[in-house]
């Protein structure tokens, strides 16, 4: 049952992948859309940012978490390296943890 | 953007990217790891997850609801999550090449990568940062699984070590350029409003892709510019 539910989910999101690139092939898509879609992307990935930083399951997920990203987003607004922004973002939730600060 | 470089290799800074992005992807597949050993679910779980579906968002998401025994949960919301594959491929095309590339360089195809991949111009430059971001991460996720599986539940309080902060942080260092540009600023940072205040309410997965309603405030937009 696991191993068949492990096979569907790869199986689905490999299809996905490459389904969107055989479609980008198969159409040509006008000069709008193909500003549309890195936009769409960005949207994406933000969310992803923003829902992983603010929220734990369907609750906010407290304060060490989104101080540490704040900082992190700060550093890489500042065009701090990649490696220091993720370091400086662990670092700060984990010491505010060890504060006693969740 | 980077210095252009038209020759053989990759740059410093593209190599300097790759090495932090695999650190942080084996600190976070170790985590992954070693969740899924502490949730109780067999060993080989976590490796055919990281190998077959090779996504880090619904890889979480799946094995909590494996836990919870709720497969098929796992698999709609795991399936809900990655749907954002589809604009991401049809975002970068044949980057990574046709025939057996394509068929190979669709499965590593992740966030990050898309990411990394969509920052470059050059469209040289685009296909040896594709490759080498998803072989990176491919390698340092699978790496990183098996040491969490290793070392168990010794990295299971993966929230003391604020790992669960390295996560969104990387995204976000990833999304920043191309926010730069207004009206993308404003799509994505109000999709991301939208996705985090339906979050209490839908279930997992959905929320990310309504962040897709950003691209409603387009137009406005365009009705301003073109009037």
């Amino acid at each position: 049952m696991l191993f068949a539910a492990i096979l569907v989910l790869g199986i689905g999101t490999y299809t996905m992948r490459l389904g969107g690139v055989l479609l980008r092939e198969r159409l040509t898509l006008s000069p709008a859309l193909q500003r549309l879609l890195p936009m769409a992307a960005a949207a994406l990935l933000a969310a992803l940012a923003g829902t992983a930083t603010l929220m734990a399951g369907s609750g906010f997920a407290g304060i060490a978490r989104p101080a540490g990203v704040a900082v992190g987003a700060l550093l890489a607004w500042r065009r701090a390296p990649f490696v220091v922004v993720v370091i400086a973002a662990a670092a700060v939730a984990a010491l505010l943890r060890l504060a006693g600060v969740d | 953007m980077r210095t252009i470089q038209r020759t053989h290799g990759f740059d410093r800074s593209q190599l300097r990217d790759a090495a932090a992005i695999a650190a942080a992807m084996i600190a976070v597949g170790a985590s992954f790891g070693a969740i899924a050993i502490a949730y109780g679910l067999p060993a080989w779980v976590p490796f055919m997850m990281s190998t077959v579906v090779f996504a880090g968002g619904a890889q979480f998401l799946a094995i909590g609801l494996f836990a919870a025994g709720n497969p098929f949960a796992a698999v709609f919301a795991g399936l809900l999550l990655n749907a954002r594959h589809i604009p991401f491929g049809m975002a970068i095309g044949s980057t990574m090449g046709t025939g057996w590339r394509r068929l190979l360089g669709s499965h590593v195809m992740t966030d990050e990568v898309v990411a990394f991949t969509l920052a470059e111009d050059d469209p040289v430059r685009r296909r040896r940062t594709y490759w080498l971001m998803g072989i990176t991460l491919f390698t340092s996720w699978n790496a990183g699984t098996l040491l969490g599986v290793l070392l168990g539940s010794a990295v299971g309080d993966y929230e003391a070590l604020g790992l669960d902060a390295a996560f969104p942080a990387a995204l976000i260092a990833l999304i920043l350029p191309s926010l730069r540009d207004k009206a993308t600023r404003v799509v994505a940072l109000t999709g991301t409003a939208i996705a985090v205040a339906v979050t209490p309410v839908l279930p997992a997965g959905l929320p990310v892709l309504c962040a897709l309603l950003g691209l409603l405030t387009l137009i406005r937009f365009g009705r301003g510019r073109e009037a």
